[in-house]
């Protein structure tokens, strides 16, 4: 998996506990940089890693006398994200946010203010929680500044190094709505919208290059309180797990400070992973008028009926709708079928379902041994065949994992890498003759295994099995090995 | 010889390009000394332009409509490889990459650019004194200014340094001095011409038009630059300039307004003078000799456009002009941070009206002003095209003064904002709704300084303005 780091691991609590009587309240605002070919305003490359300064012109430099023409992809692909999390898509304008910055070329950044693109979605976690969608609005990314000496700050650096190649690079900014009340449902609600803009082609989505950047809005209240608490506006954060912990620490400092005081104020805050805390930014007081107005080098966005009606039409299955699916067609537990859905292996398991081949034996299969990078030779019709073999008995259950490895490095037909590998079914009553050897060499082990209690008889299944996979150096099928075992425990 | 004459002969291969360049960068080097209207005189890439197109003359390949016509560009409008300053030190040492589109046309058109025209620093003024690199003087009076912003054009204009010139308008910076220098000048509607390139005051109001010292050329100059360009968003598609087409139409049936507010009316404009509005009712005369119906009209909220304007402009311009922070080009004045070294930079690289209009724009966008600043120009700027609609549904063409004065002094008025700032309000009402609008001479006052006339008309129907100028020329 190339996107987010795993949500929960071992050294992170599942759910910390704010002290009895408070209550966590979170909104997201999640940046996402948009996959398009060109940047927002100009035909500059929009691609991540070029040496600096590479991918830039007059326009996204905001030289002199340079217009921005709207890149008319991006929006596209706004609306789809916006569709997609059940927005209304509404006339829009481009807005002026004016804040003095180097890395801002024109030092103003063109953005959506008071007419944004999306409005007023929604977003189901799978436990089908639903989290509210503000709005989802287009806006231009800034360049990168490397401040050399002076620890990395701006202030204090030596020098300071721009990258304009970033600047100009369509984002699309999602706002929840302050509906968060766990770190769990924070993370899912992340991870849910970064299927459902990968699940739509709106972006890659990979925070290791900075493609989906998360801000949080923390703030506490007494259980039971419908009010909306001073909040604090939690930056720099660079993955789930720091997401988790940036949300935890600030909502102790808030209940700390409403504890032996009258509570946080207003500000801007940027999580420091190493310290594992928040440090202060910009407060209230002192923070910027952005004094927006409207765009007025661009002219407003009217996206007719039509067009939205057509994205509708073309909206790919979301992933919570192909988890749902997957389940129903396979058996498969929650979590594989997230799993799946997020490698995007949903369309293979139902395949195999389709074909009539074991449902439950593929996702085994997929969940356990498919959890590679680069699988795309493996397609849906071959993976359904392997099943079926291994379903019917034609491969063992280690001769379908050697298969589909074949697969993963060359594709093909399942039937002919088992040829050329000699895999063949063994004939059941080379297994039942082997089994009667061993009976006949093990005879405590076999009463044991017929007449003992339930752990016992479980323990012996184990151990005769294992033998005839010893015997057959794990050629035998598992499933017919258990059948002949059940058959002959019973006279 | 006009624009249209010398094109003709240099295409013939009556006259060389390189010859009637040589003639006029002559000219300029004998009197721009006293005069200031360029910034820069690109001797060197005239003489090969000019003759690269008598090569190409001699060879028989096409040449443009402007074949050898010499050109004064305003020194706001990008040119590769050339100095755009704007008049400012904050953009010293700056070399475009790239041209305006505007540049280009005319480069393609065959005129040949001499140089770069001095401007009130950004733009920003009614008299080019408000420049980095000194005022630029009225030829028919030294004393005198040639109007602003576009002042240096205009005077290259007059002085016949050179017969075409472009210029920008973002509240009359065209059509004013045009009308204090004696010749014609033209703000086309919002979006006929391309303003990439042009380095923006307030984007919603600038644009670029053509100077010429007759209505002719300046019709076919504005053939020339007009139409839509895919790099500014806010062009118009599917515009036809056909300026040229209609200069002998005539006025007969035309239905023309003067309007009562900007033509002497009572609570209209203050300190018109008794000898511009003389002219502007003998211009008016005219045109109903020449078949026009003419009538009075009154336009309310015409006079409400200048307290608008200084709202919309400087917030636009507080805005567009936040990149000059001497991060990537131009000046750069050293500081112990980032913050302290754009603030030195934009302290020592702006002179004081663009400090001044930068302050203005930024309180008029602040928290907590915004509905009573800006958002209400907004609404001023609505009233004012409801208003101008309803009147085009009675008038074809709308007549005004194109300045309350002629020229006045140098240092006159450059103490006092405010009576600077009142010379732009016939003109301004043109740029908040976008409409076009012309001026052009018509006699002169009491001083014996040149007096504009203006003609407006609704969005899109540039070349009503060409059509009743031309009527205007001959009579005057």
């Amino acid at each position: 998996m190339s996107g987010l780091a795993p949500a929960a691991t071992a050294d992170t609590p599942v759910e910390p506990a704010l002290p009895q009587g408070w209550e966590l309240v979170v909104g997201l605002e999640v940046h996402v940089e948009l996959d398009t070919a060109t940047k927002l305003f100009c035909g500059c490359v929009n691609q991540f890693g070029a040496q600096p300064n590479t991918n830039i012109c007059p326009t996204c430099l905001g030289l002199p006398g340079s217009l921005p023409v709207m890149n008319e992809r991006a929006v596209e692909l706004a609306m789809i994200l916006g569709r997609a999390l059940g927005c209304e898509v509404n006339r829009s304008v481009m807005a002026r946010k004016n804040y003095f910055y180097p890395d801002m070329p024109k030092d103003f950044q063109t953005t959506q203010y008071d007419q944004p693109t999306n409005s007023d979605g929604r977003l189901e976690l799978a436990d089908g929680f639903v989290v509210g969608i503000e709005r989802a609005h287009i806006e231009e990314d800034t360049g990168k500044s490397v401040h050399v000496g002076g620890g990395g700050r701006i202030n204090e650096a030596v020098y300071s190094l721009v990258d304009y190649n970033r600047a100009g690079v369509p984002l699309i900014e999602i706002v929840s709505r302050p509906d968060l009340r766990t770190i769990e449902h924070a993370r899912n609600y992340v991870e849910e919208l970064r299927a459902i803009v990968v699940a739509t082609g709106v972006s890659d989505a990979r925070m290791e290059e900075g493609s989906i950047r998360v801000d949080a809005n923390v703030s506490v209240r007494p259980h039971g309180s419908s009010e909306l608490r001073t909040r604090c506006e939690i930056k720099n954060i660079n993955s789930l797990r720091s997401l988790g912990r940036a949300i935890e620490h600030e909502a102790l400092r808030h209940v700390d400070l409403w504890t032996t005081g009258t509570g946080p104020q207003q500000q801007t805050r940027h999580w420091d992973e190493a310290a594992g805390r928040t440090t202060p930014g910009r407060s209230k007081e002192d923070a910027e008028d952005y004094r927006y107005f409207q765009e007025p080098d661009l002219v407003p966005l009217e996206p007719n009926p039509a067009e939205i009606a057509a994205i509708d039409e073309a909206l790919p299955p979301l992933p919570a709708a192909r988890r749902a699916a997957l389940r129903e067609a396979t058996g498969a537990d929650a979590d594989a079928a997230h799993l799946l859905v997020e490698r995007g292996q949903d369309s293979l398991a139902m395949a195999a379902a389709a074909s009539g081949a074991d449902a439950a034996k593929a996702v085994t299969r997929l969940v356990n041994d498919l959890a590679v990078d680069n699988w795309s030779r493996v397609d849906a019709e071959s993976f359904a065949a392997l099943i079926k073999m291994e379903s019917n008995g034609e491969l063992s259950a280690s001769q379908a994992k050697v298969v589909l490895g074949d697969l993963v490095q060359h594709g093909g037909d399942p039937a002919d890498h088992a040829a050329r590998r000699g895999f063949e079914a063994m004939d059941t009553t080379e297994l039942e003759s082997l089994l009667d050897e061993l009976i006949v060499a093990n005879p405590d082990e076999w009463s044991r295994l017929r007449g003992g209690d339930e752990a016992d008889r479980k323990r012996m299944q184990g151990f005769f099995t294992g033998q005839i996979m010893k015997a057959t150096r794990g050629q035998a099928d598992g499933r017919a090995v258990a059948q002949l075992l059940a058959q002959k425990s019973q006279y | 010889m006009s624009a249209l004459e010398i094109a003709a002969a240099v295409r013939s291969g009556e006259r060389s390009a390189l010859d009637v360049v040589e003639e006029h960068l002559a000219l300029i080097a004998q009197r721009d000394p006293e005069l200031n209207a360029y910034n820069l005189v690109t001797a060197e890439r005239a003489r090969a332009q000019a003759a690269a197109i008598d090569a190409a003359v001699s060879t028989g390949e096409p040449v443009g409509p402007f074949a050898g016509v010499p050109l004064a560009t305003k020194d706001n409008m990008c040119t590769r490889g050339v100095p755009t300053t704007c008049s400012s030190r904050i953009l010293e040492g700056w070399r475009p990459p790239y041209d305006a589109t505007v540049v280009t046309r005319l480069r393609e058109a065959g005129a040949v650019s001499v140089g770069k025209t001095n401007l009130d620093e950004f733009a920003m003024g009614s008299s080019t004194e408000h420049s980095a690199f000194g005022p630029t003087r009225n030829p028919h009076d030294l004393s005198r200014v040639p109007g602003g912003s576009s002042g240096g054009t205009a005077a290259s204009v007059a002085a016949g340094f050179t017969p075409l010139g472009i210029g920008s308008d973002t509240g009359g910076s065209i059509r004013q001095p045009a009308a204090f220098c004696g010749v014609v000048g033209m703000k086309p509607t919002y979006g006929v011409v391309s303003r990439y390139g042009l380095v923006a005051l307030a984007s919603s109001l600038d644009q670029v038009g053509p100077f010429a010292a007759n209505v002719t050329d300046a019709a076919a100059l504005f053939d020339v630059i007009a139409g839509h360009d895919p790099l500014d968003s806010t062009s118009i598609r599917d515009f036809e300039p056909t300026a040229q087409a209609v200069l002998e139409a005539g006025v007969d049936g035309l239905r023309v307004g003067v309007v009562k507010e900007l033509a002497g009316g009572p609570g209209g404009v203050p300190g018109l003078a008794s000898d511009v509005l003389a002219r502007t009712v003998e211009a008016v005369e005219a045109l109903a000799a020449a078949g026009a119906v003419v009538d009075e009209v009154s336009v309310p909220s015409s006079t409400l456009g200048l307290s608008a304007y200084y709202l919309v402009m400087p917030a636009e311009a507080s805005s567009n002009l936040a990149r000059y922070d001497g991060v990537r080009y131009g000046l750069r004045v050293d500081g112990a941070t980032t913050p302290e070294m754009t603030t030195a930079t934009r302290t020592a690289g702006f002179g004081t009206e663009v400090k001044r209009r930068i302050m203005l724009g930024t309180y008029a966008l602040s928290a907590g002003y915004y509905d009573a600043f800006y958002g209400k120009a907004l609404k001023v700027r609505t009233m004012m095209l409801e208003d101008f609609a309803r009147v085009y549904e009675n008038f074809d063409v709308l007549v005004t003064p194109t300045t309350p004065t002629t020229a006045f002094e140098l240092g006159a008025r450059t103490q006092d904002p405010l009576t600077m700032y009142v010379n732009d309000v016939c003109t301004i009402p043109s740029n908040l709704t976008g409409h076009p609008a012309i001026s052009v001479p018509f006699g002169v006052g009491d001083d014996g300084m040149p007096v504009g006339v203006q003609v407006l008309a609704p969005a899109s129907h540039d070349v009503q303005t060409f059509r009743v100028a031309a009527v205007l020329e001959a009579a005057a």
